[in-house]
C-alpha cells in the first residue's frame, strides 16, 4: 500500500508540476489529500506491520502520521486562500501546489520508514521541496532564506550520512550489515561504543537543521519567515517532527547500550542551549513570524529536555511534539490573515488587531494561551509532565534556570502579542484595510480545540499509542 | 600505494589553504577527484564489476570533470574576481590546517579497531573539519560551495573505508554527493549570481529579527 501511496503522490505532484488549468490544479490537490486520507486509515487499520521492507506503521509513526494528515487539511485550504489572494501566475501556483504535495508524502514516509537510511533519504527530499516552497516569492529575502536553508541543510545531511558511515563501523564487528532500527536495538550490546558515540554526535548534529534545536537552528528560522505562511506552518510543525522522530528513534537504539548517561548529557545540553538561545532572541525579536518560529525552539529544547531526563518525560515528549505541531500551525496559518490587515510582518507596524478582524484576534489570544501553555492548554499538561520528569532526575537547579527563562519568553511573547491586539499604531491608514471573512479562522480553532482535547482528556487509544512508541525505552 | 594516494589528498588540503586564487581551488578539487579515481580503483576490489563502474564513473565525470568546469564558468559568468579574499592571514591558515590534522590524527590513535584502516579516518575527518573551517573564512558565496565539495570528498574517503562491506553506503555517498551538488550549484548558477551582482556573504544579512 504504502508503494502505492508514493508512486500515486508522486505522479499527483509530478502532473501538478505541469498543469496551469485552475480546476486541474485544485483537484489534483484535493485528490491528494484523499489519497493522504486513505493512506492515514489504511495505515491506522494495519498496525505494527512491515511494508517493503523498510517501512513500519509503528506507533510513533501513526501518531505522527495522522497528526500530519489532519494538518496537511487547512494547509492546503490555507495556500488556496493565499494564492488566490495573491493572484499568483498559473506556473508559481504549479510549483508551489507540487512542491507542497511532495513535502508532505516525503514527510509521511520519513514518519514511517524503520531504517535510518530510509528515513535520511526522504529528509533530503523535504529538503528540494522546501527550498522550493521558500523560494515562492522569488525576491531578494526569499533568495537569501532558500540559500542559507539549502546550505545548512546540505551540510547537516552531509553530518548524518558520516553518522550512518560510523554506524556501520560500529555495527561491523557484528558481522550484520543491516541499519535498521530493530536490528541495530537487537544489538545493542554487540555496538562498538566509541563509533557509536560519535555517530550518535553527528546524527543528532544533522537532525537538528529540521528539529530546530543548537548548534543548526539557524536555516529554519529563515526558512520559515520567508516561506508564505501556510507553507511555513508547515516547517514549523510537521517537519520539525521528522527531525524528531529521526533523534528519537536513534536514540532508542542509544539508551539501550550502556551510553545512555552519555547520551542524556549530550541531548540534554543542547536542548538547554536552545531554550537559552531562544529566550535571547524571543527578548529582542520585532518581526512577528519570526517570534512565533523561535518559540518553536524554545518548545523543542523542551521537548528535548523530556527525552534527556527519561521516565515520565519520554511521554511527555512525544506528547508534547503532536500538540505544538496543532498549535503552531494554527499561528502561522493565522499569520496571514494579520500580514493581509497590515501588509507588515514588524511589530511596529501592527496594532489593535481587535478592531479589524476580532475573530481573528481570538485566534491569536487563544493561540498565545495554548502556546505558553497556560491552562487550559493541552500543552500545559505535557510541559508539567517534562518538567515533572525533570525533578525526578534531581536537577533542581537546572528546572529553577529553565522556569526563569521560560518566564521570560512568555512575558516577551504576551508582551508583543497584547500589543498587536489592543495598542493602536500611530498615523495608520484605516481606509483600504482587507475585512477577513470569519469562516477562514474556522480551521485555526478547530486545530487550538484539538491540542486542548488531546492534552486535557486524551482518548484511550491515544494514550495507548503514545505508550507503544516509548516502550522501548528504558526506565 | 594506497597510502601515498591519501597521503596526496591531505598535502592537497595545505595547499587549498594558502592558495590565493579561486582557479587554483578549482584545479585543487578535480586533481583531488583523480585521486579518488584510483583510491576507488585499488580499494574496492570486492565489489561487482557493474558498481565498480558507477562509481569510477562518477569521481572522474563528476568530481574532477562536470564540478570544476561548473564552477570554472560560474566564474566567468558572474565576473567573480580571481582572488579568494580570506578573512585570515594564509600563514594563520596553515597553522590552523596542521593543527586540524594532528587533532585528527591524535583522535584516531585513542581507537582501537582492527577492521578499519587509520589513514582513511585521519583523511576523512581533516577534510570535513578543514572544509568546515574553509566555508567560515572565506568571505564569497562560492567559496562557500568548494568548502562543501571539499567536505563531500571527505566523506567519500571515508564511505571507501567500509565500501567493500556495504556498497550500498557508498552508493549513498554518491547520490548525496550528486544531488546536493546539484541543488547547491543550481541555485547559485541560477540566482544567486542574477541577484546579488557582487557575491559576498556580507550581502546575505537582509533577513532581521527586526
Amino acid at each position: 500500500m504504502i508503494g502505492i501511496y508514493l508512486l500515486g503522490s508522486f505522479a499527483i505532484a509530478l502532473s501538478l508540476f505541469f498543469s496551469r488549468n485552475k480546476l486541474l490544479v485544485y483537484t489534483l490537490l484535493g485528490l491528494s489529500l484523499l489519497v493522504q486520507a486513505l493512506f492515514t486509515i489504511y495505515a491506522g487499520f494495519h498496525a505494527g506491520e512491515i511494508e517493503l521492507i523498510y517501512f513500519t506503521y509503528d506507533s510513533l509513526g501513526m501518531i505522527l502520521l495522522v497528526t500530519l494528515s489532519i494538518i496537511a487539511i487547512p494547509a492546503a485550504i490555507h495556500s488556496y486562500i493565499y494564492i488566490e489572494n495573491h493572484k499568483e501566475n498559473p506556473q508559481a501556483r504549479a510549483i508551489y501546489l507540487s512542491s507542497l504535495v511532495l513535502l508532505i508524502t516525503a514527510i509521511s514516509a520519513g514518519y514511517l520508514s524503520n531504517h535510518i537510511a530510509v528515513t535520511w533519504i526522504f529528509t533530503e527530499i523535504t529538503t528540494l521541496s522546501a527550498s522550493a516552497l521558500i523560494y515562492h516569492h522569488r525576491n531578494k529575502l526569499a533568495l537569501e532564506g532558500t540559500w542559507k536553508y539549502v546550505f545548512i541543510c546540505a551540510i547537516s545531511i552531509t553530518f548524518i550520512f558520516i553518522g550512518i558511515l560510523f554506524l556501520s563501523l560500529s555495527l561491523q564487528h557484528t558481522g550484520s550489515d543491516d541499519l535498521s532500527f530493530k536490528n541495530l536495538l537487537a544489538r545493542s550490546n554487540e555496538l562498538n561504543p566509541v563509533w557509536l558515540r560519535m555517530a550518535f554526535l553527528f546524527i543528532f548534529t544533522g537532525f537538528t537543521a529540521k528539529l530546530g534545536l543548537v548548534p543548526m537552528f539557524t536555516a529554519g528560522i529563515d526558512a520559515k519567515d520567508t516561506a508564505p505562511a501556510p507553507a511555513g506552518a508547515l516547517l514549523a510543525s510537521v517537519l520539525m517532527n521528522l527531525g524528531f522522530v529521526g533523534i528519537f528513534r536513534f536514540y532508542i537504539v542509544v539508551a539501550n547500550t550502556p551510553l545512555l548517561h552519555w547520551a542524556q548529557l549530550v541531548v540534554g545540553s543542547a536542548a538547554f542551549l536552545s531554550l537559552f538561545v531562544a529566550t535571547v532572541y524571543m527578548l529582542k525579536v520585532k518581526n512577528i513570524k519570526r517570534m512565533f518560529a523561535y518559540s518553536g525552539i524554545e518548545h523543542m529544547g523542551i521537548v528535548m529536555l523530556g527525552v534527556a531526563a527519561g521516565g515520565i518525560g519520554y511521554y511527555a515528549a512525544v506528547l508534547h511534539v503532536v500538540l505544538h505541531a496543532f498549535v503552531k500551525s494554527s499561528l502561522f496559518f493565522q499569520f496571514n490573515q494579520l500580514y493581509r490587515v497590515f501588509q507588515n510582518k514588524s511589530i511596529y507596524h501592527i496594532g489593535n488587531y481587535f478592531k479589524y478582524n476580532a475573530t481573528g484576534a481570538m485566534v491569536l489570544l487563544l493561540g498565545f494561551i495554548s502556546t505558553t501553555a497556560m491552562p487550559p492548554s493541552g500543552l500545559f499538561v505535557s510541559e508539567f509532565l517534562i518538567f515533572k520528569s525533570i525533578f525526578d532526575t534531581g536537577h533542581i537547579l537546572l528546572l529553577v534556570v529553565v522556569l526563569l527563562l521560560l518566564t521570560m519568553i512568555i512575558w516577551s511573547f504576551g508582551k508583543n502579542i497584547f500589543k498587536i491586539l489592543f495598542i493602536p499604531v500611530p498615523d495608520f491608514d484605516e481606509q483600504n484595510i482587507e475585512i477577513i471573512k470569519p469562516w477562514e479562522s474556522v480551521s485555526q480553532f478547530l486545530l487550538l480545540a484539538t491540542a486542548v482535547y488531546l492534552g486535557l482528556n486524551p482518548p484511550p487509544f491515544f494514550v495507548q499509542l503514545l505508550n507503544d512508541s516509548v516502550s522501548l525505552l528504558p526506565g | 600505494m594506497i597510502h601515498v594516494l591519501l597521503i596526496i589528498f591531505l598535502i592537497t588540503l595545505f595547499y587549498m589553504a594558502i592558495a590565493n586564487r579561486l582557479m587554483t581551488y578549482i584545479k585543487v578539487l578535480a586533481l583531488q577527484g583523480v585521486l579518488l579515481f584510483f583510491v576507488v580503483f585499488i580499494q574496492l576490489n570486492e565489489i561487482n564489476t557493474l558498481n565498480l563502474i558507477l562509481i569510477l564513473l562518477e569521481t572522474i565525470v563528476f568530481k574532477s570533470l562536470a564540478v570544476p568546469l561548473f564552477l570554472g564558468y560560474l566564474l566567468k559568468r558572474n565576473n567573480i574576481t580571481r582572488e579568494a579574499e580570506p578573512f585570515l592571514p594564509n600563514f594563520v591558515s596553515l597553522v590552523i590546517t596542521t593543527c586540524i590534522v594532528v587533532i585528527t590524527i591524535l583522535i584516531s590513535n585513542t581507537i582501537i579497531d582492527d577492521h578499519l584502516d587509520k589513514i582513511f579516518f585521519v583523511v576523512a575527518l581533516s577534510t570535513l573539519f578543514f572544509g568546515l573551517y574553509l566555508i567560515a573564512t572565506r568571505r564569497k558565496i562560492i567559496t562557500h560551495v568548494m568548502g562543501y565539495m571539499v567536505i563531500e570528498n571527505g566523506v567519500f574517503v571515508l564511505s571507501l573505508a567500509i565500501g567493500n562491506e556495504m556498497p550500498m553506503l557508498v552508493n549513498l555517498g554518491i547520490m548525496l554527493d550528486i544531488f546536493a551538488s546539484v541543488l547547491i550549484l543550481g541555485i547559485f548558477l541560477n540566482k544567486i549570481g542574477d541577484v546579488f551582482k557582487d557575491v559576498d556573504v556580507d550581502q546575505l544579512s537582509n533577513l532581521k529579527d527586526y
